[in-house]
């Protein structure tokens, strides 16, 4: 990966650390949130609870299955989006937190925006982006995965 | 605690005006503030100046020493950044530091460019906004995230795509006579249901344009104006900030902006009022439902009854509750980093008695400036008041 010369520490430590490991941890079925003696989750890097300040954080297990809470079908894209448009963002409760992601459905391309309705029950999961390949938080309708 | 009075505003005109450097744009709007004050621009003691991406848009960051220059002044200058709500919170450090008797006289207000960027290069400039992590990564953009809170309010209260055509109706209606308005044009409901979609539930038209412009007012003492014998009848009597979660899925409720709440109650408490006595407002209504929002944390309205106000007409011009009679953010037109100061300074014409809607509310007292950053984890409320 690196015979062009480049450094091979942008392999080592991949930017945004935290946010990597947590992205790694989605995709093998280990979705995390940090969650505090109050049952407060948060999502990492954290080193205190952003509700209450708590230094104890634990990693709890994400729910197998989350709520969608609200979402919103945009068409409207930013430039690392353009090729994925139209597509479905929800944000869906999972448990001790929310996850924001892209609602897919199955795995099926970009070209698939789902009907998507408050209320459903989805699975979460880590898809590329059709524009780039960079990686993202993607929601499939619960039982397909 | 020291009377602060606006001794005088000044807006560019609100529009495209890619041509237009930063500096040029800001310069116009201190010189208006300064003919309006009457104002020796030696007097001034602080500048507080707001920008959002100008590092981005104008590959210009360290911007306020080139404003205190674009003003002529010479003094400790600061930019301020806090998103949409960067102006407010200029402004309100600026109230904050002539009520401590700190300073007589500071010129405060803001600046946005923004239409030399294509609009894709705009959108995901707005998006840095949110949380970039666990938000912007996982595809919301500005109008996604407001589209997201309009399907979740929606759904907890009820409401309609057409509700909040109203919203977008009433305030171009309200931007034709405004000579700084970006569209002195009317928009139907038809119109407004019938545009393409951004992010649904929001369209077109729910959705203020993209806008260069500038804003600044002359802040002083109440002390100096007696001194100077200036014609500055409308004080800021109170001001108030508040913070939330930054993302929206960390919220507690995803319908509710208690930054707003938190900013209003700090700033009716600052200035001894209560919602009830609010005459007209003028509020971030970056997209329609942000405005339903705005007056419901402002408890103008109850949770839930904000969405049907302009379709009832309450909050039309002619209604007991005129709101953003400027044309808002919606018709007048959204540069980021100016807004905050431009609501003040139509506050002000407003009550003052110049603006070209000053005639459909001729008795009023009491306004309030609502300004949002970001999906309102930052929220400036300002009380500005006809003094005796």
């Amino acid at each position: 990966m690196s015979d062009d010369g480049a450094d091979p520490a942008d392999d080592a430590v991949p930017a945004d650390r935290d946010y990597a490991d947590w992205l790694d941890a989605l995709a093998d079925g280990d979705g995390f949130a940090l969650v505090c003696s109050d049952g407060h989750g948060s999502l990492p890097p954290r080193r205190v609870c952003p509700e209450c300040g708590a230094a104890d954080l634990s990693r709890e297990p994400l729910d197998e299955t989350g709520t969608v809470e609200t979402y919103s079908v945009v068409h409207v894209p930013s430039p690392r989006f353009a090729d994925d448009a139209p597509y479905a963002t929800a944000v869906v409760e999972f448990g001790p937190t929310r996850l924001t992601g892209i609602v897919r459905d199955g795995d099926r391309g970009s070209d698939a925006t789902p009907d998507v309705e408050i209320g459903d029950s989805v699975a979460v999961d880590v898809g590329e982006r059709a524009t780039d390949g960079e990686r993202l938080v993607v929601f499939r309708p619960a039982g397909e995965s | 605690m020291t009377d602060v009075r606006v001794a005088g505003v000044g807006l560019t005109p609100f529009g495209s005006h890619p041509e237009r450097t930063g500096r040029d744009l800001f310069g116009e709007a201190a010189l208006r503030a300064f003919e309006d004050a009457d104002v020796d621009r030696a007097d001034v003691e602080e500048l507080n100046y707001g920008n959002f991406m100008g590092a981005l848009a104008e590959h210009q960051g360290h911007q306020a020493p080139l404003m205190a220059e674009a003003a002529g002044v010479r003094c400790p200058a600061t930019r301020y950044e806090s998103a949409c709500a960067s102006a407010g919170v200029a402004v309100r450090e600026a109230v904050r530091t002539v009520a401590a008797g700190d300073a007589d006289v500071v010129l405060a207000g803001g600046m946005e460019r923004m239409t030399n960027l294509p609009t894709d290069e705009v959108t995901e400039g707005l998006a840095i906004a949110a949380d970039d992590l666990f938000e912007v990564r996982a595809g919301v953009t500005f109008p996604g995230a407001y589209a997201l809170m309009a399907n979740a309010y929606f759904d907890a209260y009820g409401g309609s795509r057409e509700d909040l055509a109203h919203v977008a109706s009433k305030n171009h209606e309200n931007a034709v006579p405004n000579e700084y308005a970006q569209y002195r044009k009317e928009v139907s409901v038809a119109e407004a249901m019938d545009a393409p979609p951004v992010a649904e539930p929001l369209h077109l038209y729910d959705a203020c344009p993209i806008t260069d412009g500038a804003s600044a007012l002359v802040l002083v003492s109440g002390e100096y104006a007696e001194r100077h014998d200036l014609d500055a009848p409308v004080a800021v009597t109170g001001t108030g900030q508040g913070t939330d979660r930054m993302a929206l899925g960390d919220r507690e409720h995803l319908a509710r902006t208690p930054a707003a709440a938190d900013a209003a109650d700090a700033a009716y408490a600052d200035a001894g009022i209560e919602a009830a006595d609010v005459d007209l407002a003028e509020v971030h209504d970056c997209f329609t439902i942000a405005e339903v929002l705005a007056l419901e944390s402002l408890g103008l309205f109850e949770h839930g009854e904000g969405i049907t106000a302009a379709r009832e007409g309450v909050t039309t011009a002619d209604g007991d509750l005129p709101v953003n009679l400027s044309g808002g953010l919606k018709a007048k037109g959204h540069p980021v980093g100016a807004t905050g100061g431009s609501q003040i300074a139509e506050l002000t014409r407003l009550l003052r008695g110049d603006h070209p809607n000053s005639d459909r509310v001729p008795d009023a007292a009491v306004g309030v400036a609502h300004n949002a950053g970001g999906t309102v984890a930052s929220a400036v409320v300002h009380v500005l008041e006809v003094a005796e």
